[in-house]
């Protein structure tokens, strides 16, 4: 009788599992290969950058001397920038993204919730020459004749709003990236809330919580660690940005009080400055400002993607 | 039972709901929304503590209730019954205004806590819910406070004064017979509890502020069955001062711990007695169906 069975034969392993195994071992072999990268890009960035290890030391974190003609490398002026730069965009992000991601979640109509998130990520998606531009024709000409004359009149007081008002600067450059970092924040803070189970809404509701109670007592003690995380790739993406912070920043190697003075950030001094890196030295000097950068990033990332998994995938 | 030849909308003669006709002492007669003459039959020497008259609820323009007139007993354990899908649960949730946090839901026709309509315009939901709690199918101590704090969050949230937060801690904790369990770590999160502890602190939870009425929606088809009837004991307690409405998929349980019975099958209240009427001579062959299991 021809059944099934005596069709497929006695059960014996046939050929195709080898193209199983070549399938199994190709497909290993690319994440394999995306790991080496990234472990090459480490090893390179230190090897290269081993001419000013050696030279400048710790030295080479604690100057403010960039002085490339005497061959003197002092990056603090750029982890300065770069921290700054990147806390003040945190500081202007983190509301409006979370004020956003919790009306998406908990308030917004259904209908509304997908254009919109849809919208937030498409903010994300802009490259960041185009967000450089705008800063250079509206941002930087509306600080310089609006926003800054308004601050100093109004906190003049405070070092931080002193100084010429040049529209390109430090407070320009945090705008900039707060508007980056804004869509990746909402976003993730968005999923985040979403993976909140709802009975802990409900169990809220029935103890006759407003809408604004339930999310204080409910939605953000259960995605606190998870919103963490969210604001923490913001700050990864705003430490790492280069083209339109390099676009608005001013670009001066300097130390300043100052909102309004220009300064300069690590990414933006590598940027500028490595195609006329002459010498061997100069070149191991913005080496090493890579290396820190890309230390610093990848730490960040690998603590923020801790942080929202652990919301995902925590159990209730 | 004075209930007229009442025709729901969707052109179906809607059924006189059957049973009470004995008891049927002080029902209140009403006029439903297509004309029809019907009545809420309350138990004779009882009183109603809530009552739905011609409740219809909407999801989007699907109706999924269709007319329930129905009286919860003052002081007595109703258990609502049926097969899944039958709007039991929506009815329930109807009840504290639960379910206008699902969205598209609507309700037309009356509820009535102590005579007073619970979906007026002007009626603040947050303050129904406080009057009329809620127990979940699935426990849900917020997993972020602690045993104490969950008890307490009802107390907290509302701004309620509790003079002595440790005695209403201890009270409603011994109240649900979880004290004794937990005393010695009322700083542990509430997850950190097993599921029929948690569940218990739920009502714990529920109770500190002092309801009038108690929501179980399936309480205890999450636990096992040893905290299962920790929790039926616990309803039989509970009944001397609350007036507890339990949705329940279980017909034992039911029997158990339940002094009423609603019958509901597909939105529509199909009957309503004494536990032990409908379950030993229930009056439509729907429900003598259900309840031996023909269906459902």
């Amino acid at each position: 009788m021809d059944t099934l069975h005596s069709r497929l034969g006695p059960l014996r392993r046939s050929g195709r599992h080898g193209g199983d195994a070549l399938f199994k071992g190709l497909t290993a072999a690319f994440a394999v290969l995306i790991i080496a990268l990234l472990a090459d890009m480490a090893f390179e960035m230190a090897r290269t950058s081993r001419l000013s290890l050696a030279h400048f030391g710790w030295q080479f974190i604690r100057s403010t001397n960039w002085d490339p003609v005497r061959d003197q490398f002092g990056a603090l002026p750029f982890i300065y920038g770069t921290v700054v730069s990147s806390l003040l965009a945190l500081v202007l992000a983190v509301p409006i993204s979370l004020g956003a991601s919790i009306w998406l979640s908990e308030f917004a109509p259904g209908w509304l919730k997908t254009p919109i998130a849809f919208l937030i990520e498409l903010l994300a998606a802009v490259p960041s020459v185009v967000y450089g531009l705008w800063g250079i024709f509206v941002l930087c000409p509306l600080l310089r004749n609006v926003v800054e004359p308004l601050l100093g009149k109004m906190f003049g007081s405070l070092p931080l709003f002193q100084g010429a008002r040049q529209g390109f600067g430090m407070l320009a450059g945090g705008i900039i990236l707060a508007i980056m970092i804004t869509p990746t924040i909402t976003s993730v803070s968005r999923e985040v809330m979403k993976a909140v189970p709802n009975v802990l809404r409900e169990g809220s509701f029935a103890l006759g919580a407003t809408r604004a109670e339930v999310v204080r007592m409910a939605v953000l003690p259960f995605a606190r660690s998870g919103l963490v995380g969210a604001v923490i790739l913001g700050l990864g993406r705003a430490l790492g940005e280069t083209m339109a912070i390099t676009m608005v920043i001013g670009n001066r190697s300097e130390i300043s009080a100052s909102l309004f003075s220009p300064s300069y950030t690590m990414a933006s001094v590598i940027a500028n400055e490595f195609t006329e890196a002459t010498g061997d030295l100069y070149l191991a000097a913005l080496a090493e400002i890579g290396l820190l950068l890309f230390a610093v990033t990848v730490a960040l990332n690998i603590v923020a993607r801790l942080l929202v998994w652990r919301v995902a995938r925590s159990p209730v | 039972m004075k209930t007229g030849p009442a025709t729901a909308t969707n052109g179906q003669p809607t059924r006189p709901t059957r049973g009470l006709e004995e008891l049927d002492a002080s029902s209140r007669d009403l006029t439903l929304h297509n004309g029809a003459r019907a009545s809420v039959p309350v138990p004779e020497g009882k009183e109603a503590k809530i009552s739905t008259e011609d409740l219809r609820v909407y999801f989007g323009k699907t109706r999924v209730l269709h007319g329930v007139n129905l009286a919860v007993v003052k002081g007595a354990v109703t258990a609502i019954i049926g097969p899944s899908g039958c709007g039991k649960s929506t009815y329930l949730r109807c009840l504290n205004r639960m379910h206008e946090i699902t969205p598209g839901a609507r309700v037309e026709g009356r509820i009535l806590l102590d005579d007073q309509d619970i979906h007026g315009s002007w009626i603040d939901p947050v303050l129904v819910r406080r009057r009329v709690g809620m127990v979940f199918q699935k426990p849900n101590p917020f997993p972020t406070m602690s045993i104490r704090e969950n008890v307490l969050a009802g107390i907290t949230l509302n701004g309620l004064r509790a003079t002595d937060t440790d005695g209403v801690v201890e009270r409603r904790l011994r109240q649900v017979a979880l004290w004794d369990e937990v005393k010695d770590n009322l700083g542990r999160s509430g997850s950190s509890l097993s599921g029929g502890q948690q569940q218990r602190l739920c009502i714990a939870r529920a109770l500190a502020l002092e309801p009038e009425v108690l929501l179980m929606d399936e309480p205890c088809s999450a636990l096992d069955p040893i905290a299962t009837a920790r929790v039926e004991e616990l309803i039989h307690e509970l009944k001397e001062s609350y007036t507890i409405v339990i949705v329940t998929h279980n017909m034992q349980q039911a029997g158990r711990v339940a002094d009423y019975t609603a019958f509901f099958y597909m939105g529509e209240l199909v009957e309503f007695d004494r536990t032990d009427v409908i379950f030993t001579q229930p009056k439509e062959s729907r429900t003598e169906d259900y309840i031996t299991g023909r269906f459902g």
